[in-house]
């Protein structure tokens, strides 16, 4: 019997014995189905949370019920209506006893794509999630302990605080307390009040005043991140002058029993500070009928709060059903700088509507928005974005470039910009691109030498050569090799 | 000499109309041959057909190459075997580096044979080298492929790629059409420096000039979907003074 289906009986055994509803046994490690005030105390008090937080919790679900015929209709996106009284919203991780012991209780189909993304077999152990692997993670990517202490003793001193989310509430309360719901207010969107009532866990970052985060926070807590929950709140502070480098996600296939997922993802950048967000998203897209996979559903947003910040967000979509997702930038400080590069990948039955939000308010405020989008097989893709100019904006610029690749007769990609200046000196620049990758174009690379699947990989990876290459050096080669594996079965 | 490709009564049609009707040609290892004829007589199409483009219907007949039935191989699997062709468009790929698309090319190919990938060092020599002989600037390494390239860029371009891959079939599709005859003189070269008693090589053109350089062992006539006459190089002096109507009637 599969894990998830364990879970399942046991939870339905668990509520038919409570059926006034909440079950207050500690031990059962898990909240009935369904979405109450109930859950979200659950969910609160698991995480030990302060009362305060508690209260923000309850503030958001409440706003939430009152948005419930809210959810985003506007999106270039068809699934069935979601029936969020039969989903889980808190479950605890499993225990050794539930995991996997061994590579060999691993679906090969998943094994195959770990090995042709060069994916080295201690971490796809960690990956998969077979029992004890999870120890020695630092360990396999970076080959000692050692490492991985040296890289925490420095972040410390230098007083960089990284942590999860419901940890840093507990030991920087003030800091959280500041920031959270700051950029993405917990009405935002449906999702987002959704997320602000049930997140379970996410990452805290904080860098402080003049620091320069000394490595890439992503590639020594890759692993980690696989172990996320389904609703994921990040917050990242970036102190004035400071740096900081983050990336999110992994290019392994991430197989996950819960269908939706909802995170919110806040940055905040005060003067002079820079903050480069870059995510690589492989969740599972489904078979190629379009059945099984998940609903990405993210509110991603930065705020350029002081003079001369800036903020980047990249990212690489190749996984899901469907994602909707805008990461955006707020540009309140005067000269700050906004930036946007996304390749997103719709094969099959896959859905995806994504792009950004550029909301210049400052003066001099900068975007830049590249925009790549790749259809194949039924796949559909929606460039939605939107550049608003303020009145105060004065001499803000824009640049926006989308550019989609077909592959086939049967995908679509769809441009939709919104413009929106109320400031004379604004500058805003738009161009868009549909090409298709043309028989002659995989014909000439094939009599060179390339398999259809090589061939269809190096012209795209050409395409999105502008994105890619503002990943960090060894993201970048595996996102190469990532877009070769979702675009499989694309030709031929 | 032993013959290399062998090609027997090959009838090929394009949406349901004949193009090729009864082609036979053997090309010995080490032999040059010309293919000369009038626009339309399939000159192109048999270019294609050899290299395995889709679109193609072939009828009847066979082509073997080093013993093996070509008609069976996959495109990427004949460019392993060792068949190269030197387009006549050659064709642009947007974002992907010159010399990252040669060495994908030139890795795929060694990868299929079971021989060991070149390393960035290893091709960066072999590719000064090669660009050296054809007189062209190391910057085009760093151009996208064939994007925003001259016409005699792009021949010259095809013609590195040539000598990168070291193939043993090498079939040569109207390379000297839009040359300046500064450009034709260097691809000549260029192509006379991959001559060798394993290369054979098929040279489409309409023009007796680049044979000039090239020197082909044997000339044949293609009319109208069949080989009408075959000789030596006197064979396009000939033609020269005749032209196609006078060669072909004589036939």
């Amino acid at each position: 019997m599969a894990i998830d289906t364990e879970t399942i009986n046991a939870v339905e055994k668990a509520t038919k014995d409570y059926k006034y509803g909440f079950v207050t046994d500690i031990e059962t490690e898990f909240a009935p189905k369904g979405l109450s005030e109930d859950i979200v105390r659950y969910i609160s008090s698991k995480n030990d949370e302060p009362e305060w937080l508690l209260e923000w919790r309850l503030q958001a679900y409440s706003k939430w019920l009152k948005m419930t015929k809210e959810d985003p209709k506007w999106a270039n996106i068809h699934f069935p209506e979601i029936d969020f009284q039969d989903a889980y919203y808190y479950a605890a991780p499993k225990t050794d006893a539930e995991k996997p012991k061994s590579l060999d209780e691993i679906d090969p189909e998943i094994l195959s794509t770990y090995n042709k993304l060069g994916i080295p077999i201690r971490e796809q152990e960690m990956l998969a999630g077979i029992v004890g692997s999870g120890n020695v993670a630092v360990d396999a990517v970076f080959d000692s302990v050692s490492v991985a202490t040296t890289f925490k003793s420095k972040l410390s001193e230098l007083g960089i605080i990284f942590c999860p989310i419901s940890e840093a509430v507990k030991k920087h309360p003030d800091l959280v307390k500041k920031y959270l719901g700051s950029v993405v207010p917990q009405t935002d969107n449906f999702y987002a009040a959704l997320n602000s009532a049930v997140y379970s866990d996410g990452s805290f970052v904080y860098i402080p005043k003049g620091v320069r985060c000394p490595m890439d926070l992503s590639t020594y807590f890759r692993i980690n991140a696989a172990e996320t929950g389904q609703f994921e709140r990040t917050l990242i502070i970036a102190d004035k002058g400071s740096f900081v480098s983050y990336l999110e996600g992994c290019t392994a296939p991430m197989r996950d029993e819960n269908q939706l997922h909802g995170a919110v993802v806040e940055l905040i950048a005060l003067d002079d500070a820079e903050i480069k967000y870059a995510t690589v998203q492989n969740w599972y897209p489904g078979d190629e009928n379009g059945k099984g996979g998940i609903y990405n559903f993210v509110t991603k947003r930065g705020a350029c709060r002081g003079k001369n910040s800036r903020i980047s967000w990249t990212q690489v979509e190749t996984g899901s059903a469907i994602t909707w997702k805008y990461p955006s930038v707020l540009l309140q400080g005067d000269n700050s700088v906004g930036e946007f590069y996304s390749v997103a990948i719709s094969n099959n039955k896959q859905q995806a509507d994504t792009g950004t939000k550029m909301i210049h308010i400052g003066r001099n405020t900068k975007s830049t928005i590249i925009s790549k989008g790749i259809s194949a097989g039924y796949g559909q893709q929606t460039y939605r974005g939107l550049v608003r100019m303020q009145a105060g904006a004065e001499n803000a610029t824009n640049f926006s470039q989308c550019d989609s690749l077909l592959i086939g007769n049967n995908c679509g990609g769809h441009t939709v910009p919104y413009i929106d200046s109320k400031n004379f000196s604004a500058e805003v620049a738009h161009e868009a691109t549909t090409s298709k990758i043309s028989d002659e174009q995989l014909f000439y690379c094939q009599q060179r030498g390339l398999n259809p699947e090589e061939a269809v990989a190096l012209i795209v990876n050409g395409f999105c050569k502008e994105v890619l290459k503002k990943l960090p050096m060894e993201f970048a080669v595996e996102a190469q090799k990532l877009l070769e594996v979702s675009l499989e079965g694309s030709v031929g | 000499m032993t013959i290399a490709l062998e090609i027997k009564d090959l009838h090929v049609e394009i949406s349901d109309k004949e193009i090729l009707k009864g082609v036979s040609l053997n090309i010995e290892h080490g032999e040059m041959a010309a293919i000369m004829g009038p626009n339309g007589a399939g000159k192109s199409t048999l270019a294609s057909v050899l290299a395995g483009k889709e679109g193609y219907t072939i009828t009847s007949g066979s082509i073997k190459y080093l013993g093996k039935n070509l008609l069976d191989m996959p495109i990427d699997e004949r460019a392993a075997a060792g068949v190269f062709l030197a387009f006549q468009y050659p064709v642009e790929i947007p974002g992907v580096a010159t010399s990252a698309f040669v060495r994908t090319a030139l890795n795929a190919q060694r990868r299929h044979r079971g021989e060991s990938e070149l390393d960035g060092i290893e091709f960066l020599k072999l590719a000064r080298e090669k660009a050296k002989e054809l007189e062209m600037s190391e910057d085009f390494f760093q151009r996208e492929v064939n994007v925003g390239f001259s016409g005699g860029e792009k021949k010259r371009a095809e013609i590195f790629q040539m000598s990168m891959l070291s193939p043993t079939l090498a079939i040569l599709d109207e390379t000297d059409s839009g040359l300046d005859i500064d450009t034709l003189k260097i691809v000549a070269a260029g192509i006379n420096n991959l001559r060798s008693d394993k290369l054979c090589g098929i040279v489409i053109t309409h023009y007796q000039r680049l044979l000039e350089h090239l020197k082909p062992d044997t000339i044949h006539i293609l009319a109208d979907g069949k080989i009408v006459k075959t000789g030596d190089k006197s064979l396009a002096i000939l033609l020269e003074e005749k032209g196609y109507q006078g060669i072909i009637e004589a036939a």
